[in-house]
C-alpha cells in the first residue's frame, strides 16, 4: 500500500580502509523508506550517497547500525540471503546501465524475472518504457537513453519493493535523461515500489517527494518537495 | 628526439622512463599471476622435454660412438655354418676391410652356483694370441682368458646380478659335457650393449650370459678345428658396407648360404639405434605441441591485457612515449615469461635427464654413461621458446601499435553481438539466460574459443600418446600368454634325433613335450632377402601356438610358410606368394608358397610344419629344441635334473620371461610416460586456466550485474563452469582422435625389424585421458570461480566503463 513503511535505517556506518587509510563513508544515518515515495538522496562526490544506495541494495555491509526491511534485520543477512533480497525485491538502475552485452534487451529483463514471484513480464515491461519495438536488439544495437531504459525495465520487472537509481542519467544527454526520469517516475507511481534516486544535479532531486541532503557522510538537510515537480518538467 | 622521448626533463629533474615501464612490468606480471605462471609452466615443459630428450639422445650417442670406436666394433656382420679360416683371410684381402675377426660362437648353458635353473649363455672364442681385432671388449675386472685353459670373461651385468667375480667358478654345458670354468674376468662387449638372449622379450641380466674363452677350448668341446662360424670385419671409413657385405656373402657361397649385414641389423645396435629414433622423434614432437599451447596461452593473456589497458596505453602515448617503446614493454611481458620459462625448463630438464640417463644405464651396459646436454638443441630450444612467445605475443603487439591516441583514451566500444547460426542452431527455444550467455559469447569470439578447444585437445592427445604405451605393453603380454601354453622352452646344442622329445617327455616333472626344429635360413623373394629362423613345428603342437592379427589361432600350414607380418612387408610378399628358402651352410633351395600372415612382435620369424621342415633340412628327422608342459609342484626337481643334463643348451621359463618383459617395460615406461601425463595435465590446467581467467577478466562487470540482480556467487560460478564444460565436451572427441593420430606416428616410428608396437587404444587410457583433463580444467576454473564470491560488487558496477 503506498505511503507504507518498507524500510528503516538506524545508524548506519560504513568506513572503507585501505592499509592506514580510512573513509568514513557514513557516520550514523537514520532514515525510513515508505513505498510510492521517490526520495533523493542529493550530495556532492564523496558524501556518502552511493554508499547508502549500496547498502540499503544489500550490495554491502555497514559497520554499525541496523537496516530493517519487512520486519528482517538486512545487516544480519549472510550472502546468499542478501542475494535473495536483491533478487526478490529490489531493482537497480546503473549509471553505466550494466546490462548484459550478449543478451537482448528482452533477455535481460527475463533474467532479472529469474526467481521473482510475480513478475511484469519482460514484453509488459518493456513496454513501460516504450521499448517494444526494440526488445529484441541487443545492448550494443541500442542507444544510451535506450539502454537505460532497458535497464530500469530489468529494475522493475520483478516488481520490486525497493527501486535504486544511481546517477541514471550521468551517462545520457538531457533529452534521453529526462525520457529515463519520466519511465522511473512512472514505474514507481505504478508499481508502488520506495524509489531512492541518487544524484548531484539539484534540478533532478526537484522530482522528488523527498530531498535527503548527504554532506561528509551525515544528512545534513531533509525537506519535502511540494509538489514536486514532473519529470518532464525537468530542466537542467 | 629519441633521446628526449627517453628523457623526460622536468625543471631541474632529469626523470626517465625506462625504469616506471619495467615496474609496471612487474606489477602487471603479479596481477597476472596465475597465467604467468600458467604460462611459464607450459614453456618450461617444453624446454625440458627437449633438454632432456636432446641431452639423453647426445649421451647415449656419443657412449655409443666412444665405445664402438674404443672397441673396433664391427661395420659388417656374419653368421654361418661353418668354414675354413682360409675363406677368413681371403675375405681380409677385399678392398675397404681394415679388420677381421673370425671366431667361434656357441649357444650353451651354464650352472651358476645358488640358482636352480640352467642359465642360457653364448659362449665366443676368444683370440690364441692379444686381442680380437674387432669388437674387442672392455675389462673391468681380473684378466684375458689363456689359450686353452678352463677359464671364462664373463659379462659384468651378469656376475653383477649373480655376485660372481674373478675366482669364482661356473659350470658350462659345451659339446655334451659339462665343464666346470673358472671366471677370471669381467667384462664389457659393445656387441651386447643391449643383451638380448634366445627366446627373451627383454634384457635379464640374471638369466643369460656372454662368456669368452680360449680358442682351442671352444674348438676342442665343438669339435672343430681351423674353422669359424662367426666373422666381423671391420671396415675404412670409405668402404661401402653394403658392397663389401655382398663381396663377403660371395666369398662364402662355397660353404653354404649366408647374409652379410651391416650394424642395423646387428640386435643390440638395432635396438640402441631404434631407442635413439625414438627418443629423437619425442624430443621434436612434444616440445612443439607444448610451444604452440604456451603460444597460444600468450596470445590471450596479451590481447585481453592490452584491451584492459587501452586507457593507459592512450596516457602513455599522450605523454609522447613512442609506439614502439610501448609496444616492447608489452612484449617483454611475453618474453619475461619465455626466459622464467625456459630457466624453469633447463633445470626440470637437466633433472629429468639425468634420471633417464640412469634408467636406461641400468640396461644399456656402456662402460660409461653419463648426461650431457646437448648445446645446439638447448639453444635451439630457448630460441624456438623466444620465438613462440614473440609469435604468440604478436597480435597484441601490434593491437598497442596501432592504437591512435584518442581511440585509446576514449572508452571502448563493448563488443557487438547480433543473431548468428549459435542461435539459429541452439538457441530457438527456450534457453536460460545463463546458457545464452555462454554460447554467444563464445560464438563472439570463435577464435579464441578455437584455440582453447585446441589446446585442450592437444592436452588429451598428448596423454593418450603417452598412455597407450601400457595398452600395447598389455597386448603384447596377451600375445605371448595366448600363443605360449608352454612353460619352458629348451634347446640342444646340435639338432637331435626327433625321438629325442619321447626321452624329453620322461624327464623329472615334464608332463608334455613337442619337439620343434629351428633352421637358420635365408628367405628371399624378387630381390629381396633375410636371414631368420625358420621354425617346424608339429601339426599337433598344443604349448605353442600361431595367431593371426586378431590374435586368433591358425594352424600349422601343411605345406609352404606363415610368414611374420613384418617379414613378409620386408619381402614384399603376400599369401600365395611364393619365397625362396636357403637354410644357413647348405646349398639347398626350395621355393615355397606364403601360406599364412601371423603376428608377431619381437624380430623375424617364419613357421612351417615340422616334417616339412625335415624333409628340406635333409638327413633325419631332427628336432633343435622342445617346449614342454611341467608339473608346478615337481618345477624344483625338474630345474635340478636340467643343471646336470649336458644335452641342453639353454632353457627358457615362459613366466620368468613375461615377468622380466612386464618389469623392464614398466620401469621405462612409468617413468617416461608419467612426466607426459604431468606435463600434459600442466598444459590443460594452464589452459582452462587461462580461459576462465580471461573470461573472468573480460565478463567482471557481466558477473557483478548479476550479483546486483540477485544471482548467488554459486550460481554466478555456473556460467564459468558451463563454459569450461562446454570447451572440454568440444575438445574431447578431437583429442582422441588426435590422440590416436599421434599413436599411429608412434608405432610407426618403432616398426623395425626387431620388434614393433601394436597400436591399442584401450577405453581405459581414453578415460584416464579424459580424467586427467578434465580434473586439471575444473581445478583450474575452480581457482578462478571463487574470486567471484570476492568481487566488490559496487566497486565493480561503478567502475568505469
Amino acid at each position: 500500500m503506498r505511503g507504507e513503511k518498507t524500510h528503516s535505517v538506524r545508524a548506519l556506518e560504513r568506513t572503507y580502509r585501505t592499509g592506514a587509510d580510512e573513509v568514513r563513508a557514513l557516520r550514523g544515518v537514520d532514515l525510513d523508506l515508505c513505498s510510492g515515495e521517490i526520495v533523493a538522496l542529493l550530495g556532492p562526490s564523496g558524501s556518502g550517497k552511493s554508499t547508502l544506495l549500496n547498502l540499503l541494495g544489500g550490495l554491502d555491509r555497514p559497520d554499525a547500525g541496523e537496516i530493517r526491511f519487512q520486519g528482517e534485520e538486512l545487516t544480519r543477512f549472510d550472502d546468499r540471503a542478501l542475494a535473495r533480497y536483491r533478487r526478490r525485491h529490489v531493482g537497480f538502475v546503473f549509471q553505466a546501465y550494466n546490462l548484459i552485452p550478449s543478451l537482448t534487451a528482452r533477455e535481460n529483463v527475463e533474467l532479472a524475472c529469474d526467481g521473482a514471484e510475480r513478475p511484469i513480464g519482460a514484453a509488459d515491461a518493456l513496454g513501460l518504457v516504450g521499448l517494444s519495438a526494440r526488445m529484441d536488439h541487443f545492448p550494443g544495437q541500442l542507444s544510451g537513453g535506450e539502454q537505460q531504459r532497458a535497464a530500469v525495465a530489468r529494475a522493475i520487472a520483478k516488481r520490486p519493493e525497493l527501486l535504486l537509481c544511481d546517477e541514471p542519467t550521468g551517462a545520457v544527454d538531457r533529452h534521453a535523461g529526462v525520457q529515463v526520469l519520466e519511465v522511473i517516475e512512472r514505474c514507481s507511481l505504478e508499481l508502488g515500489a520506495a524509489t531512492v534516486l541518487v544524484t548531484h544535479n539539484v534540478a533532478i532531486a526537484a522530482m522528488a517527494d523527498r530531498v535527503l541532503g548527504l554532506t561528509d557522510g551525515r544528512i545534513a538537510e531533509a525537506r519535502r518537495n511540494a509538489p514536486r515537480r514532473k519529470a518532464t518538467d525537468l530542466s537542467w | 628526439m629519441r633521446r628526449a622521448a627517453r628523457r623526460r626533463t622536468f625543471p631541474g629533474k632529469r626523470v626517465s622512463v625506462l625504469p616506471i615501464l619495467e615496474r609496471k612490468l612487474l606489477r602487471d606480471l603479479r596481477q597476472l599471476a596465475g597465467q604467468a605462471l600458467a604460462i611459464v609452466l607450459v614453456v618450461a615443459c617444453a624446454v625440458a622435454t627437449a633438454v632432456m630428450s636432446f641431452g639423453v639422445l647426445r649421451s647415449l650417442d656419443a657412449a655409443r660412438a666412444q665405445y664402438y670406436e674404443r672397441c673396433r666394433f664391427a661395420d659388417v656382420f656374419v653368421s654361418l655354418q661353418r668354414a675354413p679360416e682360409a675363406a677368413g683371410e681371403a675375405i681380409r684381402r677385399l678392398p675397404g676391410v681394415a679388420g677381421v675377426d673370425t671366431r667361434l660362437v656357441a649357444d650353451v648353458a651354464v650352472g651358476v652356483p645358488g640358482t636352480e635353473e640352467p642359465i642360457a649363455a653364448r659362449v665366443l672364442s676368444w683370440p690364441e694370441r692379444g686381442e680380437p681385432e674387432v669388437n674387442a671388449i672392455v675389462l673391468r675386472r681380473g684378466r684375458f682368458v689363456r689359450a686353452d685353459a678352463p677359464e671364462v670373461i664373463v659379462n659384468e651385468s651378469f656376475a653383477e646380478a649373480h655376485g660372481l667375480g674373478p675366482g669364482d667358478r661356473l659350470d658350462m654345458v659345451l659339446g655334451g659335457r659339462k665343464r666346470e670354468m673358472a671366471i677370471v674376468g669381467l667384462a664389457l662387449s659393445p656387441e651386447y650393449v643391449y643383451a638380448l638372449g634366445p627366446g627373451m622379450l627383454s634384457p635379464d641380466e640374471r638369466r643369460f650370459a656372454i662368456l669368452w674363452t680360449g680358442r682351442r677350448v671352444l674348438e676342442a668341446a665343438l669339435g672343430v678345428s681351423g674353422e669359424f662360424n662367426d666373422l666381423a670385419l671391420r671396415l675404412n671409413e670409405s668402404a661401402s658396407v653394403e658392397g663389401v657385405a655382398r663381396q663377403v656373402e660371395a666369398a662364402l657361397e662355397p660353404y653354404g648360404a649366408v647374409e652379410a649385414h651391416g650394424r642395423e641389423r646387428q640386435p643390440s645396435d638395432a635396438f640402441l639405434s631404434a631407442m635413439l629414433h625414438q627418443i629423437a622423434g619425442v624430443g621434436r614432437i612434444a616440445p612443439a605441441i607444448f610451444l604452440v599451447v604456451a603460444a597460444f596461452l600468450v596470445h590471450s593473456v596479451l590481447v585481453r591485457l592490452v584491451d584492459t589497458q587501452r586507457q593507459h596505453i592512450g596516457v602513455l602515448k599522450a605523454l609522447g612515449i613512442g609506439d614502439v617503446r610501448i609496444a616492447w614493454h608489452y612484449l617483454e611481458l611475453a618474453l619475461v615469461l619465455g626466459v622464467l620459462g625456459i630457466a624453469v625448463g633447463l633445470a626440470a630438464g637437466t633433472i629429468l635427464g639425468h634420471g633417464l640417463t640412469r634408467l636406461y644405464a641400468q640396461f644399456l651396459h656402456f662402460p660409461f654413461l653419463s648426461f650431457e646436454h646437448d648445446p645446439p638443441s638447448v639453444v635451439a630450444a630457448c630460441a624456438i621458446s623466444i620465438v613462440a612467445m614473440a609469435t604468440g605475443a604478436a597480435r597484441g603487439v601490434r593491437a598497442v601499435s596501432r592504437l591512435a591516441p584518442a581511440a585509446a583514451l576514449a572508452a571502448p566500444v563493448p563488443p557487438g553481438y547480433r543473431r548468428t547460426w549459435l542461435d539459429r542452431l541452439l538457441l530457438r527455444g527456450p534457453a536460460r539466460g545463463a546458457t545464452r550467455m555462454v554460447l554467444r559469447h563464445l560464438g563472439r569470439f570463435p577464435l579464441r574459443a578455437a584455440l582453447t578447444v585446441a589446446g585442450l585437445a592437444l592436452a588429451v592427445a598428448l596423454q593418450i600418446a603417452m598412455l597407450f604405451s601400457f595398452d600395447a605393453l598389455d597386448r603384447m603380454l596377451g600375445f605371448h600368454a595366448r600363443a605360449e601354453a608352454r612353460d619352458f622352452a629348451v634347446w640342444f646344442p646340435r639338432p637331435l634325433p626327433a625321438s629325442a622329445a619321447a626321452e624329453v617327455a620322461r624327464w623329472p616333472g615334464v608332463l608334455k613335450a613337442e619337439g620343434w626344429r629351428a633352421l637358420p635360413a635365408k628367405l628371399g623373394s624378387g630381390g629381396h632377402a633375410r636371414e631368420v629362423n625358420v621354425t617346424g613345428l608339429s601339426q599337433s603342437a598344443m604349448l605353442r601356438t600361431l595367431l593371426d592379427a586378431d590374435l586368433a589361432p591358425v594352424p600349422v600350414p601343411r605345406q609352404g610358410l606363415a610368414l611374420a607380418g613384418k617379414l613378409a612387408s620386408l619381402l614384399k610378399v603376400g599369401v600365395g606368394d611364393r619365397v625362396t628358402l636357403q637354410p644357413i651352410g647348405s646349398r639347398i633351395q626350395a621355393d615355397l608358397p606364403v601360406a599364412r600372415i601371423v603376428e608377431e612382435y619381437i624380430g623375424l620369424d617364419a613357421y612351417m610344419d615340422l616334417d616339412a621342415l625335415n624333409a628340406l633340412a635333409g638327413g633325419e628327422p631332427a628336432i633343435s629344441g622342445a617346449d614342454l608342459a611341467v608339473d608346478p609342484r615337481q618345477r624344483g626337481e625338474f630345474l635340478r635334473s636340467l643343471k646336470d643334463n649336458g644335452a641342453i643348451a639353454g632353457v627358457s621359463e615362459r613366466s620368468a620371461v613375461l615377468a622380466s618383459f612386464r618389469g623392464t617395460m614398466l620401469r621405462t615406461l612409468t617413468l617416461i610416460v608419467s612426466f607426459f601425463v604431468a606435463f600434459a595435465g600442466l598444459t590443460a590446467f594452464g589452459v582452462a586456466f587461462s580461459s576462465a581467467r580471461i573470461t573472468l577478466s573480460e565478463r567482471e562487470r557481466e558477473f557483478a550485474t548479476l550479483g546486483a540482480l540477485g544471482f548467488s556467487a554459486a550460481e554466478i560460478g555456473r556460467i564459468l563452469w558451463f563454459e569450461t564444460a562446454l570447451l572440454l565436451v568440444v575438445a574431447l572427441a578431437p583429442g582422441c582422435l588426435l590422440g590416436w593420430g599421434l599413436a599411429w606416428v608412434i608405432v610407426q616410428r618403432l616398426d623395425t625389424e626387431l620388434y614393433r608396437v601394436p597400436l591399442v587404444v584401450s577405453a581405459n587410457t581414453v578415460g584416464l585421458a579424459v580424467f586427467v583433463l578434465v580434473t586439471a580444467a575444473l581445478l583450474s576454473t575452480w581457482s578462478v570461480a571463487r574470486h567471484i564470491g570476492r568481487m566488490n560488487l559496487p566497486a565493480v558496477l561503478n567502475a568505469r566503463q
